[in-house]
């Protein structure tokens, strides 16, 4: 078991409108605090994918090769709620060998409470 | 859960579930999507990133595995803003690049409902021009009930 470097990532509203846009994702619960509340959420909240996308990131940023990856995924258990002000998801890998694959784990953190569980966001590396 | 009465009661205030016929149905493609150079630059973009080349960031292939879902959404009359992703996995044959053409369908692969939501376990089927696929998608979808979000 090896670990990665810890990064944390800024998450504004002003993000979450652009990746809406690129990704055509335009649920209102990601931009709209009243729909948000209106279906029972805390407030606006990340899209699932975007934290996943910020996961990708961080693997590419830990010098994982996007054509290495075989599989990558994760349990949304928590939303990343994205108060007017922002928030911040802190993100720390680790590898380990699974038969004869690596699998890097990602616990992601937000305000404390890990966002992908049971044992975060999982990518399996080609062998 | 409580008497039977009461289960009845619920059954009939559940109108919007999701009808479990839907469990092994496909659902038709969308227009192929074309990958473009500014489509993952947009996508990168929005992550704080910038596209330099080479494959698409690892979770690009939502784009037209989301297309898919609206349309399986359309089909069942869901409201999209009553839907949270509860779990999203890619398995990958190979990265996506600019100029692919991707064709994605969709498949209903379990329905669970639980507490007044629905559990929808789909399978998205990314394939290119000449139909090899690409990456398989498998997504779990919360459906919140109405009297579950208004309690």
């Amino acid at each position: 078991m090896s670990d990665f470097e810890t990064r944390t990532y800024a998450v504004t509203r002003a993000d979450l409108v652009a990746y809406a846009a690129a990704s055509g994702d335009h649920n209102p619960i990601h931009q709209d605090e009243e729909v948000a509340r209106s279906v029972g959420l805390p407030g606006v909240i990340a899209h699932g994918m975007f934290t996943l996308a910020l996961v990708a990131r961080y693997l590419g940023e830990c010098g994982v090769a996007t054509e290495d990856v075989a599989e990558l995924g994760g349990k949304f258990v928590k939303p990343v709620v994205v108060p007017a002000e922002g928030a911040e998801v802190t993100m720390t890998g680790s590898a380990r060998i699974d038969g004869d694959a690596t699998v890097v784990a990602v616990e992601v953190l937000c305000e404390g409470a890990k966002v992908f569980g049971p044992r975060g966001a999982q990518a399996r590396l080609r062998a | 859960m409580g008497t039977g009465s009461t289960a009845f009661a619920q059954r009939f205030a559940r109108f919007d579930l999701v009808d479990a016929s839907i469990v092994g149905r496909s659902f038709p493609p969308p227009a192929p999507f074309e990958v473009t150079e500014a489509a993952l630059a947009d996508f990168a973009g929005s992550l704080g990133q910038s596209y330099d080349g080479g494959p698409a960031p690892l979770t690009f292939p939502i784009v037209p595995a989301f297309a898919a879902m609206m349309e399986f959404l359309a089909a069942e009359e869901i409201d999209l803003s009553r839907v949270v992703h509860g779990e999203q996995r890619f398995s990958y044959e190979r990265p996506v690049v600019v100029g692919d053409l991707l064709s994605v369908t969709l498949t209903v692969a379990t329905l669970r409902q639980i507490g007044g939501n629905d559990i929808v376990g789909t399978t998205s089927a990314v394939t290119d021009a000449d139909g090899a696929l690409v990456c398989t998608g498998t997504a779990t979808l919360v459906h919140r009930g109405v009297e579950e979000a208004e309690r």
